[in-house]
């Protein structure tokens, strides 16, 4: 076992390869003369090539590769012009509430979403299957900054049960002391439930909107998968043994449903990640996804390298943990590995 | 030697047009009248290529002109979709906005098509080195979130219309790529290309004679099944204020601009270019299911 998890950690190392190259390449196309820009609107050619012989700039291309790199490796993303600090400080202190967002959104799409495909492929052609796939079509056709937006008029201002899109806790309460940095966690850690109930309801319309989008396809996937698996011969043999129905579906069919499933999050994941920054956007939500906004709108640069570069590297764990847990949950793929 | 060549598809292919065309029109008939939807997706497409082709022309008001005294008007009979803050009357903002929106859609899945299918269809028919190297950058492509990607590709290039177009097909490459390398690969030693090869025929010309031809259909169902998500990207892009700039009436950025006065109850300046940009993502995607079911049968989910 753990040999293969090492074999599969090897085959990450591709991948960070490529993006690290990618985002290098990103750095340095930037529109104009990046030291000039650095520099600032008021300086001289002479400062201008100072900031450049500085920065590396006069290097050819590979030794400024080679010092991107070690730059990188000693957790170096440059400094924020706007907020004047680190950029790694700035995504680690943001990072926890972009990831509560997009976890819980996860959660719930999964709650939802995977009921509703085993219950579509059992009664097929049934009102609920009918419903899964107006769902489905639905979900991927509606822009998610516009879902939020409707959320927020509809439960807001019409119906006033949640509190105004404007961040991720009310100021008249203090975050609670920081374990997780997940505001939920660490206020039941703290044992405060009025506090919990207060984290709780800024995040249930931005966790809604993201889940309502990534619904479709798990939804989806999940009635494909259950259809082909209840077709096969083993969960004939199993019905024609005649074990109760529920049996059939949860233990035989569900289990080996679960696969193709499991290879869909990563689409998702994939999804969920670029719908998190206009989700941020519509509800203020203090995360890495409306730092990296904030930073394009005033073109600073650093920030939106180091946000495009965490995400990457993020995306690529997560698919790399999939990838984990698809050995987990089917042995077969331990053996052939 | 090419003479018999050239008569011998001519022979077999003769007869054949007549009765594909038939069978593919009642195919066709079959598909829309099982499924209705599909006709309703193509009434959408209609009305939007109207919208996008004749929109300056026929909105009742000039989308940038600015009237003060009519601000924050909710929908009336005088202006249909309302007005936003500067007086703008939205309903023309929405009609003119389906060319730009569109535009960029189209422009980038065009760009897309051409590059991920010409390497793609090399992939899929040279291998080899070639294979390597396109699969190499669309997995790289893939070790992305797409929207953050484009997002940093739209960044470091600049911030205008033409980078959105440039990054939205980027991140659409490797599907194409994809598509186009396994029909490619599976037509690479098919009889017919084995046929054109001992007729004397050069690999590109086999290429551009044989395989692209039988590739092209279904790549022109992956174009539609991606107009709809070039469209959400783009206006996704804009949304956040990259590329499209105010006061250009786009549906992204008309949400953004709408975004603010939702809190407070004017609903309508956000709505109605939200639903255009719905409509619009939800006709596509339709129409590419119901181009899919035409095509290609066999791959209805």
């Amino acid at each position: 076992m753990l040999r293969q998890t090492g074999k599969r950690l090897i085959t990450a190392i591709p991948s960070l390869i490529g993006v690290i190259v990618v985002t290098f390449l990103l750095t340095r196309v930037l529109p104009g003369d990046t030291a000039a820009y650095f520099a600032g609107p008021a300086a001289t050619p002479q400062a201008i090539a100072e900031v450049r012989a500085k920065l590396g700039l006069d290097q050819p291309l590979p030794k400024q590769f080679v010092r991107y790199v070690r730059d990188l490796a000693h957790g170096d993303f440059g400094t924020s012009l706007t907020t004047g600090q680190p950029v790694i400080s700035d995504i680690a202190s943001r990072l926890p509430a972009s990831a509560e967002l997009t976890l819980l959104g996860l959660v719930i799409a999964m709650a939802i979403a995977v009921p509703l495909g085993i219950l579509a492929a059992v009664r097929q052609g049934s009102l609920i299957d009918h419903a899964c796939r107006i769902v489905a079509t639905a979900g991927v056709s509606l822009p998610v900054f516009f879902t939020g937006l409707l959320l927020v008029y509809a439960f807001y201002f019409l119906l006033g049960w949640a509190p105004a899109p404007l961040g991720r806790l009310d100021v008249f309460y203090t975050p609670p002391p920081q374990v997780t940095g997940f505001y939920l966690i660490d206020s039941l850690l703290a044992r405060d439930l009025a506090l919990f109930r207060a984290c709780l309801a800024p995040l249930i319309l931005p966790a809604a909107t993201l889940a309502i989008f990534s619904l479709a396809p798990i939804a989806r996937m999940t009635r494909a998968a259950m259809l082909s698996v209840l077709a096969s011969d083993f969960v004939r043999t199993a019905r024609a043994n005649g074990l109760a129905p529920h049996r059939v579906i949860v233990t035989y069919a569900f289990r080996n449903a679960m696969l193709p499933v499991v290879t869909t999050l990563g689409m998702v994941f994939s999804f969920l990640l670029g719908a998190n920054v206009l989700v941020e956007k519509v509800f203020a939500w203090p995360g890495i996804g409306s730092y990296a906004v904030e930073a394009l709108i005033a073109s600073d640069y650093a920030p939106v390298q180091g946000f495009v570069l965490t995400m990457a590297v993020l995306y690529v764990l997560l698919n790399l943990a999939i990838d984990l847990l698809y050995g987990v949950i089917d042995p077969r793929v331990r053996i052939e590995a | 030697m090419s003479g018999a060549m050239r008569m011998e598809p001519g022979a077999v292919a003769a007869p054949a047009p007549p009765a594909k065309q038939t069978s593919l029109l009642s195919h066709a008939r079959h598909v829309i009248g099982e499924n209705p939807v599909t006709g309703l997706a193509f009434g959408l497409f209609v009305l939007l290529a109207l919208c996008a082709l004749l929109g300056p022309a026929i909105a009742p008001y000039d989308p940038l002109a600015s009237d003060v005294a009519a601000k924050l008007q909710a929908p009336s009979l005088h202006h249909w979709f309302g007005t936003d803050e500067y007086g703008r009357d939205i309903l023309s903002r929405v009609m003119v906005a389906a060319r730009l929106d569109l535009g960029i859609a189209i422009f980038s899945v065009a760009l897309v098509f051409a590059l991920g299918g010409v390497s793609g269809v090399a992939a899929g028919f040279f291998g080899g080195w070639t294979d390597l190297i396109v699969g190499r950058i669309a997995d790289t492509i893939m070790a992305f979130p797409l929207f953050v990607l484009a997002m940093g590709i739209v960044a470091a290039l600049g911030n205008t219309v033409t980078n959105i177009v440039i990054a939205t097909a980027i991140i659409n490459f490797p599907l194409y790529a994809r598509v186009a390398r396994a029909e490619a690969n599976v037509r690479r030693d098919a009889g017919f290309v084995q046929a054109a090869r001992l007729s004397g025929n050069g690999e590109l010309r086999i290429v551009l004679t044989q395989v692209l031809p039988n590739v092209m259909p279904i790549m022109v169902v992956q174009m539609s099944l991606t107009m709809g998500y070039a469209i959400l990207n783009a206006a996704g892009l804009s949304f956040i204020g990259l590329g499209v700039r105010p006061p250009t009436p786009e549906w992204g950025i008309m949400v953004a601009e709408g975004a603010g006065n939702i809190i407070s109850g004017e609903w309508w300046i956000a709505l109605f270019p939200g639903a255009a940009l719905m409509l619009a993502v939800f006709c596509f995607n339709l129409l590419g299911d119901g181009l899919r079911d035409i095509v290609d049968p066999q791959r209805r989910t």
